[in-house]
C-alpha cells in the first residue's frame, strides 16, 4: 500500500442529486483511512448537507474497494511517537462526525461497499441504515493493538449486535461479514457489489421524497435510547406536536383523503 | 378566542430590548442585540431593569418571560464596555447591582434560554425564578478565561443552585455544560426540544398568570427567603404569609370555586 495520500484528488467528495447528498471517502489507495484534514472536510460536508434544505437524505460511502479503514495508520504512528492524545484526536476528528450523523434530521445511509474497520466501522454504525455489499466486512481490531473500540462503536455495537456478540467481537478482534451482520440485524440489506449503488440510490431517493416527520422521528428514536419511559413518552408527544405543525402533515392527510400519493416538500 | 394580533409589541423607547404584552397577562422581554450575541451592555441592562419595573407595577401583567433569540440567550457582559474601565468607573456605573434589582421584581420571572447563556447571560437567567432551556442550550461562567470571575451573582446563585463542587468546577474551569446536564443538576427547570423553548416558557407564564397574583408573589418571596434565612426564620416567614393570604379576596374565590367545581377568577386582592 502506498504511504502517500492521494494529494491530487479531494479526500472527501460531495455530490448532490435528486435530494440525496452522496459523501464519498476518497483515498482509495489507503482504503479510505482518515487523517485529521480529511475528517475536517468530512465534518464540513455533513455541515453543508445539514444547512441545505434541498438535501433530504445523506449517503456515506467509500471510493474503491473499501468503505473506510478507520484512522490513518501513518498519523496514528506519529501520534504514538510524539505521545499525542488519542482522546483529543477523537474529540476533534471522528466524534463530531458521529454526533453530526446522529443529530442530523436527514436520514443517513451507510453504503458499506467493502471493509469498515475501526473508526470506519464506528462511522458505518452511526448511520441510521446500513446497506452492504456481499463482500463487506465489519472489523474492530483494536484489541490487536491494545486499544478500545472508538468513534461510537462501544455505544452502537451493543445496540446493534447485542451485548455478548459485541464483547466477543471486541475481545477477539474478529470481523463480521455482511451476511452475518444482516442476520444479527446490524445491516439492513445486502446486495451484490455491482447492484449496491443502484439499489441504495432508489431507496435514498425515496427517503428524500419523505416528509419532514422522518427527521423528527429520528430525533425521538435517538433520544429515547437515553431516556426512561416517562421522558420518552413526553419527548414523543412533543415531536408529534411539531410533526402536526408541518406542511407535510397537512399534505399527507389531504393526499390520503383525496386518494392520491402525497407530495412532501420536507417542510 | 384570542384577538387577531395576540401579542402587542410596544413601539418604543427601548433600543436594546423588545417589550411585548401577551393577551393573557404575560409580559415578554426579548434581549435584542443580535449582532452582539445579546451582550448585556450597560444600556441594555438599564432598559431591562426599567422595563421590568414597569411590568412589575402594571396590574395587567402577572408574570414575565425574558428571552433572547434561537441562537443565543446572552453571551454575557459587553466586553467593550469594560475593557478600558477602571474599578472606580465600573463602581460608579453600578451595572452589577442592576442584576440585584431584577431579583426585586415581585412577579414570577421565566427565563427562556436557547443557544448560549454565558457569564452575565447565565447570571441574568439565574435572577429569574424558572429557567426553561432548549435541548441545544449551553450554559457556563467563562469569565475565568479572560482573567476575572463572575460578578453579577454567579458565585452566589450558581452555588446555591448546584452546590459547591459543581459550581467550583464550572467557575474555575470556565467549561460550559449542556441543557441536559444543567437539568440533572437542578440549574434549569425544564428542557424541551429546540423549537419549543419559547412556547413552553410562555405556556408556564400563562399558567402562572391565571393563579392568584398575591399568592404567586408571596410564594416567590418565601422561596427566595430560603436563600437568606435559617429554617426556623423561613418557616415563621412562611406561616405568617400564609395567614396573611387567608384574608385575601382571592382565597375566598379560590376555595369557593373549588367547592363549586368551576374555574376561579382571581383579581389580585
Amino acid at each position: 500500500m502506498s504511504e502517500t495520500s492521494q494529494e491530487a484528488g479531494d479526500s472527501i467528495l460531495l455530490r448532490k442529486e435528486n435530494g440525496v447528498a452522496w459523501i464519498t471517502l476518497n483515498r482509495p489507495n489507503v482504503l479510505n483511512a482518515c487523517d485529521l484534514p480529511m475528517l475536517k472536510k468530512f465534518q464540513g460536508a455533513l455541515r453543508e448537507c445539514d444547512s441545505d434544505s434541498n438535501v433530504r437524505c445523506i449517503v456515506i460511502t467509500g471510493a474503491g474497494r473499501a468503505f473506510c479503514a478507520g484512522v490513518d495508520l501513518q498519523s496514528l504512528k506519529s501520534r504514538c511517537d510524539d505521545q499525542g492524545s488519542l482522546g483529543d484526536d477523537l474529540r476533534e476528528g471522528f466524534n463530531p462526525i458521529v454526533q453530526r450523523i446522529r443529530n442530523s434530521e436527514r436520514p443517513v445511509i451507510g453504503m458499506v461497499n467493502g471493509v469498515a474497520a475501526g473508526a470506519g466501522m464506528g462511522i458505518a454504525l452511526a448511520c441510521d441504515l446500513r446497506f452492504a455489499s456481499e463482500n463487506a466486512k465489519f472489523v474492530e481490531a483494536f484489541a490487536k493493538i491494545g486499544l478500545v473500540p472508538d468513534s461510537g462503536a462501544t455505544f452502537f455495537m451493543p445496540r446493534l449486535f447485542g451485548l455478548s456478540k459485541t464483547l466477543e467481537l471486541v475481545f477477539t478482534g474478529d470481523g463480521v461479514d455482511a451476511q452475518e451482520a444482516l442476520r444479527l440485524g446490524a445491516v439492513n440489506r445486502v446486495f451484490p457489489l455491482e447492484k449496491l449503488e443502484a439499489e441504495t440510490k432508489v431507496f435514498a431517493e425515496a427517503l428524500a421524497r419523505g416528509p419532514r416527520g422522518l427527521g423528527l422521528a429520528k430525533r425521538a428514536v435517538n433520544r429515547a435510547l437515553a431516556m426512561d419511559l416517562e421522558s420518552a413518552l413526553e419527548y414523543e408527544a412533543r415531536m408529534q406536536q411539531l410533526a402536526g405543525e408541518t406542511e407535510d402533515y397537512k399534505e399527507g392527510v389531504r393526499a390520503f383523503t383525496e386518494k392520491r400519493p402525497p407530495r412532501f416538500r420536507g417542510k | 378566542m384570542p384577538p387577531e394580533n395576540p401579542i402587542q409589541q410596544e413601539q418604543t423607547r427601548f433600543q436594546n430590548i423588545l417589550v411585548e404584552k401577551d393577551y393573557q397577562n404575560v409580559g415578554i422581554i426579548r434581549l435584542n442585540r443580535p449582532g452582539a450575541l445579546n451582550a448585556l451592555s450597560y444600556a441594555l441592562m438599564k432598559e431591562l431593569v426599567q422595563a421590568l419595573e414597569e411590568f412589575d407595577s402594571d396590574e395587567a401583567i402577572r408574570s414575565i418571560v425574558i428571552t433572547g433569540n434561537d441562537r443565543v440567550f446572552s453571551a454575557g457582559a459587553d466586553i467593550k464596555d469594560m475593557s478600558n474601565q477602571t474599578s472606580v468607573q465600573a463602581l460608579r456605573e453600578g451595572n452589577l447591582e442592576r442584576f440585584d434589582e431584577i431579583q426585586k421584581v415581585t412577579k414570577p420571572l421565566i427565563a427562556a434560554v436557547s443557544g448560549y447563556a454565558l457569564g452575565g447571560g447565565l447570571e441574568l437567567a439565574m435572577t429569574c425564578d424558572i429557567i426553561v432551556a432548549a435541548e441545544g442550550a449551553k450554559l457556563g461562567q467563562p469569565e475565568i478565561n479572560i482573567g476575572v470571575m463572575p460578578g453579577a451573582g454567579g458565585t452566589q446563585r450558581l452555588t446555591r443552585a448546584l452546590g459547591k463542587y459543581k459550581a467550583m468546577d464550572m467557575i474555575l474551569t470556565g467549561q460550559q455544560i449542556s441543557a441536559s446536564d444543567a437539568l440533572a443538576h437542578g440549574l434549569v427547570s425544564r428542557v424541551v426540544p429546540n423549537e419549543q423553548y419559547f412556547t413552553e416558557a410562555l405556556k408556564i407564564a400563562r399558567e402562572i398568570a391565571e393563579k392568584a397574583p398575591l399568592a404567586t408573589r408571596i410564594a416567590k418571596e418565601c422561596i427566595l427567603k430560603s436563600d437568606e434565612a435559617t429554617l426556623s426564620e423561613g418557616l415563621e416567614f412562611e406561616h405568617r404569609n400564609f395567614y396573611l393570604l387567608m384574608s385575601s379576596e382571592d382565597k375566598s374565590e379560590g376555595m369557593k370555586a373549588f367547592i363549586e367545581k368551576r374555574k376561579p377568577l382571581f383579581k389580585g386582592r
